[in-house]
């Protein structure tokens, strides 16, 4: 189970300090999940370019010389900058499959967090605090993102088993809540080709979207539709390129607080985790409806 | 010379079986699902296909009585100012006041007591009488909170919040009409004489995340002061048993599909929830991952009968058991002396377990005033003391044998099995081998 | 001479200035305690909690009628299993506030999320703002005025009592209801298996009043509220009611 935090920014002045507001409001639910930690950051996009989040064991020895080994094998201008276990890796917008396939073969250890033109996702096993250290998530800028606090439920405690899951461009996914048909749905997913790493529910939901929208559904649409396919108890929270989503299933017990102002909205799973905002005294503060989609964009 | 064909032998069929074709016949009667008391009935792998090794040239036994064999327990020392003290690894299940008479509570409250162990209180609330006779009472806290305050809460020794038992994870509490008399109506909230209807989630939490702030709200209601024990059935063992200690459980009780119920779904007793065999080890595999072995406590229920159980139990890693339909039985449930009576309800002694319809001719699973007179308190009190005193003796006797001054250093390595399943879900070899089969998996 | 037969009384001290805690400063469970150690009442009637930040279980337990004022937000189970105190939290609840209360009064001055009231047994529960789904779920005699909207499964197998909703309610309201009252003014989404609109007769106008005046709003009449409650049919099991179930 879990806690989740969600921020999407309309004043742009707020834009510097998205990922320190986003690191208070996750560390303030961490008693809701003392397993791992991960948040998604959008931040500023350059035309033309993409961005790769991998993840590696062991960060010294893989991330040694792979910008050099990379921008060789893709034949491209190739950034790379370490944070701890992560790396945030700049590519042309037009190469990125490319890089994916490379980096496999060239570090068969590490692993895509995620990649996109904005997205850059840290999570590690470990407490919120130390997850947000580490990365430096308080100094991030960005115009929107997700966090994630886990306590592990049927799967494994491990890098790959936090949130938030992207099995997309620029799309995420956390999860709060158990999902109960997500063998089924996987065994699917598998079919239509969708590869997983984990053993968790919460991957099955966010290649059941990227799979839908992959099929020609906007977000929206494929959010409305997991409320009729996927069972269990879910609450939602997705990022995309320009916004984010929430959605809860029929039963709604899973806590979910949702807040708006005219500078901001704001996700929490509990109200507490809002309370340090600007302005959240007088902001509208409401709890989602069951199996309704709610959706900001830019 | 006429040649008559020998007809071939009358045979019964194997699937449609006597029972199963007379509850079709019912069915088609009714149009109402079987309704019915006790735990699984169908032969399941259990504690009778484990053996004990004893002691022979490698280990050494010890001497009755002058070499100590301890039997005490303590229960939930991870957080409570209070843990509990019991004399014996045996405590005494959650079982209503509403499913089970006032007498009848009374004698499990008395005969506990003299044994040195704790009695629970189930779906109805706790009763005067059971407070009064009981000296170690947990306290159960349920989906339906029938009769829940906070008086009761601070005046128990340890709070048991149930998530599930074995005959129906996944399901609530039920009490027909006829059960529900003037006494357990009031203390439930309900009109007299109709059906009750449990919720099988808590009404104010769902998830291990939510649990954990439950948790608190009740440690600060009692000023930290009792054990906090989390009970689920036998569904993921491992799953609910790490959840459980993450959400800051002091104890966890874990009951399987032998686990008695006072009334539920046919076949949500036979076809939900693992044996009690298969769940012990997941669980105690989860303890130690998290490195909380013995010091948060696991609790095993599910049709332990005698002392062998006991003992298995425990070298499988459990701290203590539970029991339930054994206590009854001890009482003098369907005992053979009301023969007559149950012939006359249409069954046999050994077999009655349509408790929920409140006749029951040994007094116990009823609210009737005239059969409840058939318990008394004080010699019922007595039967259960001595059963749980041979239990303990014929688990200390298990244990000298093999070579243990305290019964909870008992080890899966002092045990073999009969049979592939017992072995594979025991984690222990098959006799006469090193087997262990599916070992790899956990 | 004159002689006065009047006893000289001792006089008594009481501090009628609020004990004040910090949950900045102390634990909860600091504070926690010592509401439960309060003996008598009329020493330490009045009790100001600052800080609260979305603490848990904030005010739980409580057995004395002190007043309670909590200036801000809290988390889960506030008030949680309230007994004779009067609770007031000068913002927003979490799930679960004043569950299991057996008397006393809590009063939300903003919203309440879920499962607000859950399972009471007896005082008063007033929400000046909106309160969020299962609002009374399972409730056994506790009392429960709504000045905004309720969500949906509110009222779920309510047992006794009443609740009093000036906005609207969500769906399946009252859904295996069973003799609890349910009052609502605004329009009810859907309603729940087994709970039916009622006839409003005037014991229920009269009780309706008195709930309203003890959550001290006189802005509305009860002849604008709606009465829901059980059915009845699905108090003893029939096959041909397997659909509601």
């Amino acid at each position: 189970m879990c806690g989740i935090v969600g921020l999407f920014l309309k004043d742009k002045t707020l834009e510097p300090q998205l990922g320190a507001m986003l690191s208070e409001m996750l560390v303030m639910l961490t008693d809701r999940g003392p397993d791992s930690a991960g948040i998604a950051v959008y931040g500023a996009t350059t035309k033309g370019k993409a961005k790769v989040t991998i993840q590696s064991p062991s960060p010294t020895t893989d991330f040694a010389g792979l910008e050099a080994e990379l921008g060789k094998k893709i034949d491209a201008k190739v950034k790379l900058l370490a944070k701890s276990t992560h790396a945030v890796i700049d590519v042309p917008a037009d190469k990125v499959e490319a890089a994916r396939e490379a980096i496999a073969e060239l570090r068969p250890s590490a692993r895509i967090m995620g990649a996109g033109e904005a997205i850059e996702i840290y999570k590690e096993v470990g407490l919120p605090v130390d997850v947000v250290k580490r990365f430096d998530v308080s100094k991030m800028t960005g115009t929107h993102g997700i966090g994630h606090t886990r306590m592990a439920t049927e799967s494994a405690v491990t890098t790959l088993g936090a949130h938030p899951f992207s099995t997309g461009p620029d799309e995420c996914l956390v999860h709060n809540g158990s999902l109960s048909n997500h063998n089924n749905l996987r065994r699917e997913l598998v079919r239509e080709g969708m590869k997983f790493e984990t053993e968790n529910d919460t991957e099955v939901a966010a290649a059941y979207l990227s799979s839908k929208i992959a099929h020609g559904l906007d977000l929206g649409q494929a959010l409305e539709s997991s409320v009729n396919d996927l069972d269990g108890f879910f609450t939602f929270v997705v990022g995309t390129k320009n916004g984010f989503g929430v959605v809860r299933d029929a039963i709604a017990c899973k806590p979910a607080v949702l807040a708006e102002t005219d500078r901001y909205v704001a996700f929490g799973s509990e109200y507490r985790a809002l309370t340090k905002l600007p302005g959240i005294e007088d902001a509208k503060v409401w709890e989602p409806e069951p199996s309704t989609v709610y959706f900001w964009e830019h | 010379m006429t040649y008559h064909n020998p007809p071939t032998t009358p045979r019964r069929s194997a699937t449609f079986d006597d029972y199963t074709m007379s509850e079709i016949r019912r069915a088609a009667a009714t149009g109402i699902y079987d309704i019915r008391g006790s735990g699984a009935k169908r032969k399941l792998p259990h504690f009778d296909d484990l053996l004990f090794l004893g002691a022979s040239i490698s280990r050494y036994p010890l001497e009755g009585y002058r070499e100590r064999c301890d039997t005490s327990v303590t229960l939930g020392a991870r957080h409570a100012k209070k843990p509990i003290q019991l004399k014996i690894p045996i405590t005494i299940a959650g079982m209503s006041f509403g499913s089970l008479s006032g007498p009848a509570k009374e004698a499990l409250g008395r005969g506990a007591t003299i044994a040195g162990t704790s009695t629970t209180t189930g779906d109805g609330g706790m009763t005067e009488e059971e407070r009064g006779h009981s000296q170690t009472l947990v306290y159960q806290y349920l989906p339906s909170r029938y009769g829940m305050n906070p008086r009761d809460l601070r005046r128990a020794d340890a709070i048991e919040i149930v998530v599930g038992q074995g005959a129906k994870p996944g399901g609530g509490g039920m009490l027909l009409g006829q059960k529900i008399s003037d006494r357990v109506a009031e203390m439930r909230t309900l009109p007299k004489g109709i059906d009750q209807r449990s919720a099988c989630r808590h009404p104010d939490w769902t998830g291990p995340d939510d649990l954990e702030i439950k948790i608190l709200e009740l440690r600060e209601i009692t000023d930290w002061e009792k054990p906090i024990y989390v009970k689920v059935g036998g569904a993921r063992p491992y799953y609910d048993t790490a959840l459980a200690v993450k959400a800051g459980a002091d104890v966890v009780v874990l009951d399987g599909m032998q686990g008695g119920t006072a009334a539920t779904q046919e076949v949500f007793i036979e076809h939900v929830g693992q044996p009690t065999l298969a769940c012990i080890r997941p669980a105690v595999k989860a303890l130690q991952d998290l490195g909380m072995h013995r010091k948060v406590q696991l609790i095993v229920s599910g049709g332990i009968r005698n002392g062998a159980d006991v003992a298995k139990a425990l070298a499988l890693g459990a701290d203590a058991v539970s029991i339930g339909t054994a206590a009854l039985i001890a009482l003098g449930d369907n005992d053979p002396r009301w023969e007559d009576e149950y012939q006359k309800l249409g069954t046999t002694a050994g077999a009655y377990d349509d408790w929920h319809e409140g006749k029951d001719p040994a007094g116990i699973t009823t609210q009737d005033p005239e059969l409840m007179k058939r318990v008394d308190p004080i010699a019922a009190g007595r039967r259960l003391a001595n059963y749980l005193k041979v239990m303990t003796l014929e688990a200390q006797t298990i244990a000298r044998a093999c070579g243990k001054n305290h019964v909870h250093n008992l080890e899966p390595e002092d045990l073999c099995a009969l049979t592939i399943e017992s072995a594979a879900m025991a984690g222990v070899p098959l006799a006469g081998t090193g087997w262990i089969p599916g070992k790899g998996s956990f | 001479m004159s002689v006065t037969t009047l006893a000289k009384a001792p006089q008594r001290e009481v501090n009628y200035s609020p004990r004040v805690f910090d949950l900045d400063a102390a634990p909860l469970r600091e504070l926690n305690l010592a509401l439960h150690q309060v003996a008598d009442a009329a020493d330490e009637p009045s009790w100001e909690v600052i800080n609260p930040k979305g603490s848990h279980a904030v005010a739980a337990g409580v057995a004395q009628p002190i007043a309670v004022e909590v200036r801000g937000s809290v988390g889960y189970y506030c008030g949680g299993m309230n007994d004779k105190a009067s609770i007031t939290v000068h913002g927003s609840a979490g799930p679960g506030v004043g569950e299991n209360m057996m008397s006393g009064q809590i009063t939300v001055k903003g919203d309440a999320s879920q499962y607000a009231g859950a399972t009471g047994r007896g005082g008063l529960l007033v929400i000046e703002g909106n309160a969020s789904s299962r609002c009374g779920i399972s409730m056994k005699g506790i009392d429960i005025v709504v000045r905004g909207n309720v969500g949906h499964m509110s009222a779920f197998m309510a047992q006794s009592g009443n609740l009093v909703v000036l906005g609207d309610a969500g769906d399946a309201l009252g859904d295996s209801i069973y003799e609890a009252r349910l009052f609502v003014r605004g329009e009810v989404k859907s309603l729940g298996a087994d709970c039916i609109k009622k006839e409003m007769r005037p014991e229920h106008l009269a009780k309706l009043k008195e709930l309203l005046d003890r959550a001290g709003i006189s802005d509305v009449k009860p002849e604008e509220f709606t009465r829901y409650g059980s059915a009845r049919t699905l108090y003893n099991f029939n096959i041909d009611n397997a659909d509601a179930y």
